[in-house]
């Protein structure tokens, strides 16, 4: 985004008010989403980029309302659909900031092909994903991040399907940032959300968002005062990774090329595995996205992954009007005849 | 020896063979080359849905047909007069569609016994007297194409053998004194990078054309005049693809606004990104979509930031398309959607052509959403609704469906060449910077009932539009009835009073007609065609053709009354039909066809004889 904050250095210093629509919020009372409509709208004035100059693109479900709270462009578009609108309204205006907010339906179901094309292609777009692991605007059937067995609506007998883990698919989908961070975490979500706004290219934001009305507490092992610092890895960037009350586990590369967690003190410092997002192959985050297999045990959060590489149409733009004459010569081209 | 020539007012040769005979290839040059001798000309391939059905088959042929006269023509013509044969299945496919007493050129050394088994003839049609009924020329062309390349350095037999095209095109040249430069520029300028090949298929034209001018089997050479009473000014040959891709580069010039294309490739639409790709210093941008979903969001997306958005696609694509047109007709942003129609529900027959979508275009969408549908009606016609579909779009920000066809995109004709100047300027009326003493309104209205288009980037007009009912004005999320209602009387309303801009629908009358011909689309020609013998033969006509399927011009109902009685003819079994007996309450005909094929002239002959 630094290269549209710098034109706008001259604009009145914005406030998060700036970013606050005069629509009223309704979501239910106690929804993540309000935390994390919160965090955004505190952290854009940071942007440096006029609230004209950025565009918040949403689906379906609780997290498609974001956009009508923003006061930003916006639109609030069909089930899916978020990173399709927004691919077309990137590949027209580079000087645009443009973040999609969907959830786990609407991104990793209905729209997943979407998702994982805007990644691969590394359209400029900032993709926060609201992952409650659970329908909630049509009123609790399970989604494709419920985990097995869960009892919904549609699921009474449990849930069968075995679900997504939404940074290892991000991955898999050649994305150049994916991360993850927590709603009630406002400081980690805001330094997550920096991160990606300085991210050239496309960037997946996970974000573990409780829904309290139909999957409350999912996320507790980490959001808990009493558990969480036992259940949080926090990455760090150049940081051995290490997690617990007081730092006494860490992950370490184990004896068969995987991942595993190992005591500090009787595998020693040394043998923990220095967290490096920048790292071009992508297969030591995809160990660590996969150290969990729900959010019930320790799980990574923080930055997986923070590579460069060609952003989608920084190139194929930019060209002067066409003049009369030139379209003229078009309409011209190929052999031509004239009859008197 | 100097040989006869005869002069023909109109000629239809069909080329055909495998689909891996360079058909298509022949038939465009011989176009080229006629377009240039100043010939009205129509054009129609006609090729498998496989790439490569398996050789020899009767699935795998693959034809061009070429009908160019001294005088205006208005149709691809109905049955050929000369028929190129390259091997038996291209002449068993073809044969029972030609007039009694047609010319056949046959590749006779394609016709062994296992290419004759593998078309299921029993016998050999060349030996067995099965042609009698025709002028036959037997001419061994793998054999003199073989030769007329040998000793060409870098060129093995196989590329000889690739060649026997252009000898079957040098042949034609001849026959009908084609003019050669254009054809061998063509050749040098394909392969320019190859000059084994540009040699071996500039040898192969060349002992073609001699081969003409030598043989005794050709007596005669033929000549078909240039065209006369054709409007002054400058031409080019173009298919309906080249000519709606270049009305769209036109609208977004003469609006200022870029072009962005997104789709994904379906037959026969891809050539439509095909085109569009290879324009980018025009400012066009293009995006091959991950589906037909994404293509159409993309295009909206571009819309909503100002762009000139387009998809395009084909029936099945148009289905997957549904919703995000919904979209947009909720938004009222501009956007257009070209659906090249095709035959058949599902896959149906991708490469054949027909006018099935047309209900689709009207009513394929949930809840009220109407929307403006334009059909061009020629290959040149396309440059023009290309141009129309974008201004409507612009003008009253709504999608608009311009529904084109198999047969229109790949056929050709000469298009007379617009001067740029003569376009009209399409202004995109851009809201302006807010004023600060007024709440933007993002849901007004002008006297169009067109609401404000404010891009992003636009400062103090930040606002949310989405596909939840607004609330009129202000835009707002609103559940309200009496909204509601409101809304969705303004959409329709909106849509209607395009028909204002319409030209009214112009009546081909001769005093004392009393049946009315009406079509929409690509049958216009073959409906020109069938009025025009039909009066030769001394029946009293009329007919007119819909290039605006919604609205209709305002008009069409006064038409539809003044007249006894009503044909309309269509491929498809009658949707223009329903709609027009549902709006109008007139007891109009239905002329079907489902053949994959378009309408012929003879069709319509017979129809309208039929009701005199």
């Amino acid at each position: 985004m630094t290269h549209l904050g710098a034109e706008a250095s001259a604009a009145v210093t914005l406030s998060k008010a700036d970013f606050q629509s005069d629509q009223e919020t309704r979501w239910c009372p106690g929804c993540g989403d309000y935390a994390v409509l919160s965090a955004v709208q505190q952290f854009m004035p940071e942007l440096d980029i006029p609230p004209e100059r950025i565009v918040f693109v949403t689906g379906i479900g609780c997290a498609g309302r974001f956009s009508y709270y923003m006061n930003t462009y916006g639109m609030h578009g069909i089930h899916g659909r978020g990173p399709a609108l927004a691919t077309g309204l990137a590949t027209a205006r580079e000087d645009l900031s443009i973040w999609v907010v969907t959830g786990d339906g609407d991104s990793l179901s209905i729209g997943g092909n979407h998702l994982i094309h805007a990644l691969r292609r590394n359209v400029p777009l900032k993709i926060l994903l609201m992952n409650n692991q659970i329908y909630g605007l049509t009123k609790g059937q399970a989604s494709p991040t419920s985990e097995l067995g869960k009892i919904t609506k549609s699921t009474p007998f449990g849930v069968s399907d075995h679900p997504f883990n939404p940074v290892a698919l991000a991955l898999g989908a050649e994305a150049t940032f994916v991360a993850r961070t927590i709603d009630r975490d406002r400081h980690h979500l805001t330094e997550v959300l920096r991160a990606a706004s300085r991210h050239q290219g496309a960037a997946l934001v996970e974000i573990y968002q409780n829904c309290p009305v139909f999957n409350d507490g999912a996320f507790a092992a980490l959001t808990e005062k009493d558990v969480k610092d036992a259940n949080q890895i926090r990455l760090e960037p150049g940081q051995p990774i290490r997690f617990g009350i007081d730092g006494e586990r860490g992950i370490a590369r184990g004896g068969d090329g995987g991942l595993e967690i190992v005591d500090v003190a009787s595998a020693g410092v040394q043998s923990l595995l220095v967290h490096d997002p920048r790292r071009t192959d992508a297969g030591v985050a995809f160990s660590l996205a996969r150290l969990a297999e729900d959010p019930t045990a320790p799980t990574p959060i923080g930055i997986f992954r923070d590579v460069q590489r060609p952003v989608y149409g920084r190139t194929a733009n930019a060209s002067a009007p066409v003049s009369d004459e030139q379209l003229s010569e078009l309409l011209l081209s190929g052999d031509t005849w004239t009859v008197a | 020896m100097t040989k006869a020539v005869e002069d023909r007012e109109r000629v239809i040769i069909r080329f055909a063979g495998d689909s891996g005979d360079g058909m298509q290839l022949a038939g465009s040059r011989f176009t080229d080359a006629t377009a240039a001798t100043g010939n009205d000309l129509a054009t129609l391939p006609n090729f498998p849905a496989e790439i490569r059905a398996p050789a020899g088959t009767l699935a795998g042929v693959s034809a061009f047909q070429i009908h160019f006269a001294s005088r205006d023509i208005l149709t691809p013509g109905d049955a050929p007069n000369v028929l190129v044969a390259m091997n038996p299945a291209a002449l068993k496919a073809n044969l029972p569609e030609l007039e009694r007493g047609a010319t056949i050129i046959v590749n006779e050394d394609a016709f062994t016994k296992r290419n004759l088994e593998k078309a299921g003839y029993d016998g050999n049609p060349l030996e067995d007297g099965s042609l009698s009924a025709h002028r036959v020329h037997r001419i061994p062309m793998t054999t003199l194409t073989v030769r007329a390349v040998e000793g060409i350095e870098g060129v093995t037999t196989r590329d000889a053998g690739r060649a026997k095209n252009l000898f079957a095109l040098g042949v034609l040249s001849w026959l009908y004194g084609r003019p050669t430069e254009i054809t061998k520029q063509w050749i040098a300028r394909k392969f320019s990078r190859k000059p084994g090949i540009a040699q071996a298929n500039l040898n192969a034209f060349n002992a073609g054309w001699s081969f003409g001018e030598t043989t005794e089997l050709l007596d005669v050479q033929y000549r078909v005049k240039p065209a006369k009473d054709v409007p002054p000014g400058v031409y080019r040959n173009v298919n309906g693809t080249t000519a709606l891709t270049l009305g769209l580069i036109a609208a977004s010039v003469r609006s200022g606004l870029p072009l962005v294309l997104a789709s994904y490739p379906i037959t026969p639409a891809s050539e439509i990104l095909h085109e569009l790709s290879r324009h980018a210093r025009f400012g066009v941008s293009t995006i091959q979509a991950e589906d037909e979903i994404a293509a159409a969001g993309m295009a909206l997306g571009a819309a909503f930031g100002g762009r000139l958005g387009v998809t395009a696609t084909s029936g099945p694509g148009m289905d997957l398309k549904a919703e995000t047109i919904g979209l947009a007709v909720a938004l009222e942003l501009p956007m257009v959607i070209i659906d090249v129609q095709r035959a058949g529900p599902s896959t149906g027959m991708p490469t054949k052509t027909e006018q099935s979508d047309l209900l689709m275009a009207l009513y394929g969408r949930h809840g009220e959403s109407p929307l403006p549908v334009i059909a061009p009606s020629t290959a040149g016609g396309c440059f023009d609704a290309g141009f129309e579909a974008a201004r409507i779009a612009i003008d009253y920000r709504t999608p608009v469906i311009l529904l084109s066809d198999s047969f229109l995109a790949s056929s050709s004709e000469p298009w007379l060449v617009p001067d740029v100047a003569d376009l009209p300027q399409i202004d995109p009326r851009f809201a302006e910077a807010a004023d600060p003493d007024r709440a933007f309104l993002p849901y007004s209205r002008d006297e169009r009932l067109a609401r404000p288009w404010a891009i992003p980037g636009t400062p103090g007009l930040q606002h949310r539009i989405g596909g939840l009912e607004k609330s009129d004005g202000t835009g707002n999320i609103s559940y309200d009835g009496a909204n509601h209602a409101r809304m969705t009387r303004l959409r329709a309303d909106k849509v209607a009073g395009i028909a204002r801009d319409l030209p009214l629908l112009a009546v081909d009358a001769e005093p004392g007609a009393r049946v009315l011909v009406l079509g929409w689309g690509s049958s216009e020609g073959a409906i020109r065609a069938g009025v025009r013998r039909a009066r030769l033969a001394g029946h009293k006509v009329a007919c007119a053709h819909l290039h605006h399927l919604n609205p209709l011009p305002s008009n069409t109902g006064d038409v539809l009354r003044s007249f006894d009685r009503v044909l309309v003819a269509e491929m498809n079994t009658g949707q223009l039909a329903q709609v027009l007996r549902a709006r109008f309450l007139v007891d109009v005909e239905s002329f079907c066809k489902l053949e994959g094929q378009p309408l012929f002239g003879a069709e319509i002959e017979r129809e309208i004889a039929a009701r005199q």
